[in-house]
């Protein structure tokens, strides 16, 4: 079967801290903490962007996969904070990994589905045999506009995926896409912050695309909530994706393993499929996965895999992402959060 | 200053770490045609090891004007595992944890941005490995 | 080939000359020279400037400079070696008297840096662009990190190190032509604004606006133009890879080495011979190693050494009684120059309230980047 032959996932090491960024507008931290139930983000480094995080997590799928790069057929990165408006993300990540130069490259942008959506592309590829291995990165440094809800959220990391047909650790058992036009969330061109809909984020947009994908694609496996050991949700702030697990009828304990947001924030295009990388982690053979991913503008692709026996080989072969979350963290203080995010002037 | 071209050129170096390997053991990341050790023109290319230890450092405080958003940053003379020898940034690292003989692992990185409108450089930066 | 003597010298006040063009304070040191000579015509102009071309957007230095003093007709060229311009334009031009090809040759140097307002980036240009300074090195950061290993391996206190500037603004005091001609104290070198650990602001040369002239001419005839006329006894140059990390040992200079050795060798003296010399101190670590690599010191010592008060007057030798780079200030193309003015006006008894007591024989060292280049001149009073 056609599967994920490889996974990784990078994050920063700089952190911010709900209460730091509450305590710059007056917000009372608490309650911000307890209402998107979010207690740190992290920052990318002054040196780090969309690039490099992919670079970063695409070495690890690499790591993983044990495969010769120039056998990637196909790469795309997803993200809404690609470097260049106008030169490719991935033609820096392929020729940094010695990927190519015979592969499709592409960047996609949809808001926090880009990841998935590269991943369904890359997996696509593979199914349809058009190359015997491809590649799907989400990853994003994304931008909250300062005192808006989304500075809480707006975090940078990704993951990467490498789809094939040789010793596959995860079977795709079944994938599905919903989408709408609906304006929820949006970036004009040369704007440097997003806008959002404040309420109309949550039923018509997030909850309407996540529901009707998670079913439907269940329906297309055959399953029903208690057949998948865990469930990730796009998590644009913590309560969001549980409030739809719960919906769907999963648990806590099987959402709670992918459910990093209050400890990375929201990575945009990589923020569901990091939760699936943290999952892969510990994945064992059999045990089965229900990925939600969802993007503002709006859709959500759902993805159902299930653990094959290889799985257990190469978990151990690249960093894995609870530490990555959890150790070596550098706090900044606001002052230096707003300099890294260059979210004040400097001269040229 | 038109330097796409010219950043273009280095990515091999700067983003593979392709470099050579002269007959009598010579290994540098800069092409060269002669080893300066031996005068021997005999070499492999091979992919240097992105693992090695600080010969040397400092924190450069008072940067050329490209850098200056870094500053205050640590840069590193550091011998790889293969013996190539290389300047670096030290990244993600705490100046403290920065000493003569540390071990280091090099990252991809963004180095710098030409201004607003122009390319941005990208190549490899030391992290202390703790 | 024939003997080379110095008979004329001229430079300008080191500083920020902001009323001054480049072409200006050239043709005040040019013309200072001729008159010291007294002479009003020239062969040939060589001038020494690492980057007229990033500092003033202005190449083709030295038929600007031969029009302006009014020498078009002669021939010349400009000589770049990085900081060591000056000192290598003096070698070009000894070369051309010797060999007989020309009678009256001005060296110059000049370099007006205060023209940008990233300096720090054109001195990094004397680095390797693609391997180096790429990675955000600078100057003082490569000096620094000689600094480091030296201090480690051999035990040299950040106090000992802040030795060699409050020494060579002792000596600047005295010069009249210095940047800045005062003294410095041990708690001002410890207190100033840290550049590139462990190196201090009071550490590094400044930048620096100025010019350096000398003329060159045969010895058989250089009686006619000056009673005291100096003699070049011996050069010796030297290249060394660029890079620093290519240093086989961080805390050691080849070029100097080499350089130093070819220059005894052809003025066939010995280090213990020289009474004073002229360095290249563009950080404290420079005199340092410099001074071991000339073999005034065993490797290890100078530090301690200068420390103890051995390269002042009254020690082993006087080292950079101008002030050094670091008093006198570092126009890096006229840096070279002017310590061949300095050794001239020693060896002339000329060097007023700096004079050293019965100097005869000095030795002049001009450094290129972190040792890519060094010239070594060794001067005698005849």
């Amino acid at each position: 079967m056609v599967g994920i032959v490889g996974y990784g996932s990078y994050l920063p090491r700089y952190r911010i801290k709900t209460s730091t960024i509450a305590e710059q507008w007056g917000d009372n931290a608490d309650s911000i903490e307890n209402g998107l139930m979010l207690t740190e983000k992290t920052v990318p480094g002054r040196d780090e962007d969309t690039v490099t995080i992919s670079v970063a997590a695409a070495k690890n799928a690499l790591a993983r996969a044990g495969i010769d790069p120039k056998l990637i057929g196909a790469v795309y990165i997803g993200s809404e904070s690609h470097p260049y408006a106008v030169k490719p993300s991935g033609t820096i990540l392929i020729d940094a990994l010695g990927i190519g130069p015979e592969v499709h490259v592409a960047d996609f942008e949809f808001a926090c589905k880009a990841g998935s959506e590269a991943m369904f592309v890359a997996y696509s590829h593979v199914k349809s045999g058009n190359m015997d291995y491809a590649m799907g990165i989400g990853a994003d440094t994304s931008q909250g506009a300062p005192g808006d809800a989304l500075e809480y959220s707006a975090a940078a990391g990704g993951s990467a995926f490498i789809f094939g047909k040789e010793n596959v650790i995860a079977d795709v058992i079944a994938t599905y896409s919903y989408t709408s036009d609906t304006a929820d969330f949006w970036r004009r061109d040369l704007q440097m912050y997003p806008r959002h809909g404040g309420r109309f984020t949550g039923e018509p947009a997030y909850f309407k695309h996540v529901l009707n994908a998670a079913q439907v694609t269940m329906e297309k496996a055959n399953m029903k909530a208690q057949d998948f050991k865990y469930a990730i949700f796009h998590m644009p702030n913590g309560r969001f994706p549980l409030k739809a697990g719960k919906t769907l009828g999963f648990t806590d304990a099987q959402m709670k393993d992918g459910w990093i947001v209050n400890l990375m924030g929201n990575t945009y295009s990589g923020s569901s499929i990091t939760g699936f990388s943290s999952v892969l982690d510990i994945l064992k053979p059999g045990e089965r996965v229900l990925l939600v991913s969802f993007g503002s503008g709006a859709g959500s692709d759902g993805f159902v895999f299930e653990a094959t026996d290889q799985i257990t080989k190469v978990q151990d072969k690249a960093p894995k992402l609870r530490d990555m979350l959890e150790n070596n963290r550098i706090y900044l203080s606001y002052g230096q959060y707003v300099a890294y995010r260059k979210k004040i002037l400097f001269n040229d | 200053m038109a330097n796409s071209q010219r950043y273009t050129r280095e990515i091999p170096h700067r983003f593979r770490f392709e470099g050579q390997k002269f007959r009598d053991g010579y290994v540098t990341l800069a092409n060269r045609y002669i080893s300066p050790e031996s005068g021997s023109k005999e070499f492999e290319s091979i992919n240097i090891s992105k693992k090695g230890k600080i010969l040397s450092y400092t924190i450069i405080r008072t940067p050329a004007n490209d850098y200056k958003l870094l500053s205050p940053y640590a840069v590193a003379i550091i011998e790889t595992s293969d013996g190539a020898r290389l300047t670096a940034m030290v990244t993600d690292s705490k100046f403290e944890d920065i000493k003569i003989g540390a071990d280091v692992e090099l990252v991809f990185r963004k180095i710098k941005e030409e201004g607003h409108s122009g390319i941005i450089n990208y190549g490899y930066k030391a992290v202390i490995i703790l | 080939m024939r003997e080379v003597a110095i008979i004329g010298v001229g430079q300008t006040k080191f500083g920020e000359l902001w009323d001054q063009n480049l072409r200006d304070i050239f043709a005040e040191a040019a013309l200072k020279a001729m008159e010291d000579a007294k002479i009003d015509k020239i062969d040939s102009i060589y001038v020494g400037a690492m980057s007229g071309g990033l500092y003033n957007h202005q190449e083709h230095l030295a038929s600007l400079m031969a029009d302006y003093i009014g020498q078009s007709g002669a021939a010349g060229a400009r000589v770049e070696a990085a900081c060591s311009s000056g000192g290598q334009a003096a070698r070009i031009g000894y070369m051309e008297v010797a060999s007989g090809l020309s009678d009256f040759v001005l060296v110059g140097g000049v370099e007006k840096m205060w023209d940008t307002d990233d300096s720090t980036f054109v001195l990094a240009t004397a680095a390797d662009q693609e391997y180096e300074a790429y990675n955000g090195v600078t100057f003082p950061g490569l000096y620094a990190m000689m600094a480091q290993v030296y201090m480690q391996r051999y035990g040299l206190t950040r106090e000992e190190l802040a030795a060699v500037p409050i020494k060579n603004h002792k000596h600047g005091k005295n010069n009249p032509y210095a940047q800045y001609p005062f003294e410095i104290d041990l708690k001002a070198v410890l207190n100033s604004a840290p550049v590139a650990d462990p190196l201090r602001l009071l550490d590094c040369s400044p930048i620096t606006d100025g010019a350096a002239a000398i003329i060159l001419a045969p010895l058989e005839i250089a009686r006619k133009f000056t009673d005291k006329p100096v003699k070049i006894r011996g050069i010796g140059a030297a290249t060394g890879p660029i890079a620093l990390h290519d240093h086989k040992d961080l805390a050691k200079i080849d070029s100097v080495r080499i350089s130093a050795e070819k220059a005894y060798k052809f003025a066939n003296v010995s280090p213990s011979d020289i009474d004073f010399a002229e360095v290249h101190d563009c950080f404290s670590i420079a005199e340092i190693i410099v001074a071991e690599e000339l073999g005034f010191f065993d490797y290890g010592t100078a530090g301690k050494a200068i420390a103890e008060g051995q390269a002042t007057y009254g020690g082993k030798l006087v080292i950079n009684p101008s002030g050094g780079l670091k008093s006198k200030g570092h126009p890096v193309g006229a840096t070279g120059v002017a310590q061949l003015i300095e050794a001239t006006l020693q060896l002339q008894g000329r060097a007023g309230k700096r004079q050293i007591e019965n100097a005869r024989l000095g030795l002049t060292q001009n450094m290129g980047g972190s040792g890519g280049s060094s010239v070594v001149h060794i001067l005698e009073a005849i």
